[in-house]
């Protein structure tokens, strides 16, 4: 008799843990449309005027009625955001092998790169304002500044913390450091790279936008200080709407990517295939 | 060919100047060609210094070390090692692990591109022999400790070295898969017969698998006992618990003890 239960009780169970799963999915959307819903009714339970804060439904309204310049200022910030970013990858790959493999090099140029990094870098984009004039530079140049950081911090620490053990390995089959780091170091470091891709590219992100803010004449930051300024408050925050929905994607493909390219780092916690071992 | 490895009156003292600390002091031994040595001692006698030594990680502060009849100046290329820790690269599947040193030594390195296919094959032959054979394209962390180590074993090996170093390559696994793998390595040891130098402190493990014991001192290490195991080959593990392997892990046993007693 427990024979002919036990299946049913399984089915049961399996039907759980799907449902369990689609809830998952779901439950972002859910939480997302929470906070517009909470939102919306408190600006009309308080009859907030708006220019203060404007109500989901008139920031959704401003979005429409203004597509057009929003895309066109969001591609803007998209491009800058993403040249700045691509230089970031080459010179923090580049400096982060390089600070990574070598503790000379490590301890000449470290102190000086934390003391650069400490600079916040709101106050650089007038001086690159004075050097490069208003537009499109400065905002790559702030986007770069901000986001080579963190992608050289990863992967000089993915290098630097080869077991030794393993260095001896292939030392002691006559390899070369440059062989070490190539076979052992890159590869190693490849997931702290791409988990500070995550990072580095928010960050780039909002650089792009606060040079835009500070000294351009395109892009989100620049279109948000437009409209603030003509109490278009709804239109600054459809604005702002747009950067956090650019942002998510940004951050959704470099998690894509670190996932597709470092799945062994990451294995079974996103349904990688596991085989019991004996 | 007698001494293979020669070390004469060898001291390491680790960082600079003389104020560094003292590994080993006055250590002479030798290892003939296609021989397997154990080298046992109290915990941190500089076993694993010795190691360095031998395959030129490290230069020695004193004496001479010669492998082969020439003077080790530089880390050798012909060593085999492996470690308490299998070290398998995790992005790696067991037979992509096991080819690396391909990639690295001479003259494979430059036929690998041509001749993959052959080379992998001499790869799974070598995992057919540890038992591995269906494993090779598992990554490291779908295999079992003992299968880790199994496949470090053949790393070790593919490049078929002149000279195999174990690092206690056994001291984490359990008794049973202890056993096993001194089969394992027994046999890949007979079809092979490269040189191997054992560091552990297992004394029945190097008595069952050495032809030679050295004792080390504590630390500034030095030899201090030598014993030849002449027991018949291919052994058995039945052998170990015979009067003979255990009268013999009794005595490296006193002198061990009186190694650390003399600190």
């Amino acid at each position: 008799m427990t024979e002919a239960l036990v299946p049913i009780a399984r089915i049961n169970w399996r039907r759980k843990i799907t449902r369990h799963k689609v809830f998952r999915r779901v439950l972002p959307w859910l939480v997302i449309f929470a906070i517009f819903a909470l939102w919306q009714l408190f600006v009309m339970a308080f009859d907030i005027e708006e220019f203060v804060l404007p109500a989901p439904t008139a920031i959704f309204a401003a979005a429409w009625q203004w597509h057009l310049p929003i895309l066109d200022n969001a591609w803007q910030t998209f491009m800058t955001t993403a040249i700045g970013f691509l230089f970031a990858i080459l010179f923090g790959l580049l400096a982060g092998v390089a600070i990574g493999s070598s503790s000379l090099v490590y301890d000449g140029f470290y102190p000086a790169l934390v003391g650069f990094n400490a600079i916040p870098k709101v106050a650089v984009v007038p001086i690159l304002v004075i050097w490069f004039g208003i537009g499109t530079v400065p905002a790559v140049i702030t986007a770069f500044l901000l986001s080579f950081f963190p992608i050289l911090v990863n992967v000089a620490a993915g290098i630097a913390t080869v077991e030794p053990e393993l260095q001896d390995v292939l030392r002691a089959l006559g390899a070369s450091r440059w062989q070490v780091i190539r076979k052992i170091g890159l590869p190693r470091s490849m997931p702290y790279f791409f988990a500070s891709l995550k990072v580095a590219i928010t960050v780039a992100f909002v650089g792009s936008i606060v040079a835009e803010t500070v000294a351009g004449n395109k892009g989100i930051g620049n279109l948000m200080l437009v409209a603030s300024s003509r109490f278009e408050v709804p239109l600054a925050f459809a604005g702002l709407l747009m950067t956090s929905v650019m942002g998510i994607a940004m951050y959704a493909i470099a998690s894509a990517i670190e996932r597709k390219m470092t799945g062994w780092a990451t294995r079974g916690t996103d349904g990688g295939t596991f085989v019991p071992a004996g | 060919m007698k001494n293979f490895v020669h070390l004469d009156r060898v001291a390491l003292r680790y960082g600079e100047d003389n104020e560094g600390t003292l590994a080993l002091q006055n250590l002479s031994f030798q290892v003939d060609r296609s021989e397997f040595v154990a080298v046992v001692g109290p915990s941190g006698c500089g076993k694993s210094t010795l190691m360095k030594v031998v395959t030129g990680l490290w230069p020695p502060t004193m004496g001479r070390v010669k492998v082969g009849g020439h003077e080790v100046d530089r880390p050798l290329s012909i060593t085999g090692m492996a470690f308490q820790n299998p070290t398998l690269l995790p992005w790696r599947t067991t037979i992509s692990n096991i080819m690396l040193p391909l990639e690295i030594v001479e003259p494979h390195r430059s036929k690998l591109k041509h001749d993959r296919a052959s080379y992998e094959e001499s790869g799974r032959k070598l995992l057919e022999l540890v038992g591995l054979e269906d494993f090779a394209g598992h990554f490291p962390w779908q295999l079992s400790g003992g299968m880790q180590q199994r496949a470090s074993l053949c790393r070790a090996l593919i490049h078929e070295p002149a000279l195999l170093m174990l690092d206690e390559p056994f001291a984490a696994l359990d008794m049973f898969t202890r056993e096993e793998l001194w089969l394992v390595l027994q046999e890949l040891w007979l079809a092979r017969r490269p040189t191997v130098i054992l560091v552990t402190h297992d004394l029945r493990e190097a008595v069952f698998l050495a032809d030679r014991v050295y004792v080390m001192s504590a630390r500034p290490g030095s030899i201090i006992a030598e014993r030849k195991v002449e027991l018949p080959r291919p052994r058995e593990l039945a052998m170990s618990y015979e009067p003979f392997a255990v009268n013999m892990v009794h005595e490296l046993r006193e002198h061990i003890s009186a190694a650390r007693s003399a600190v």
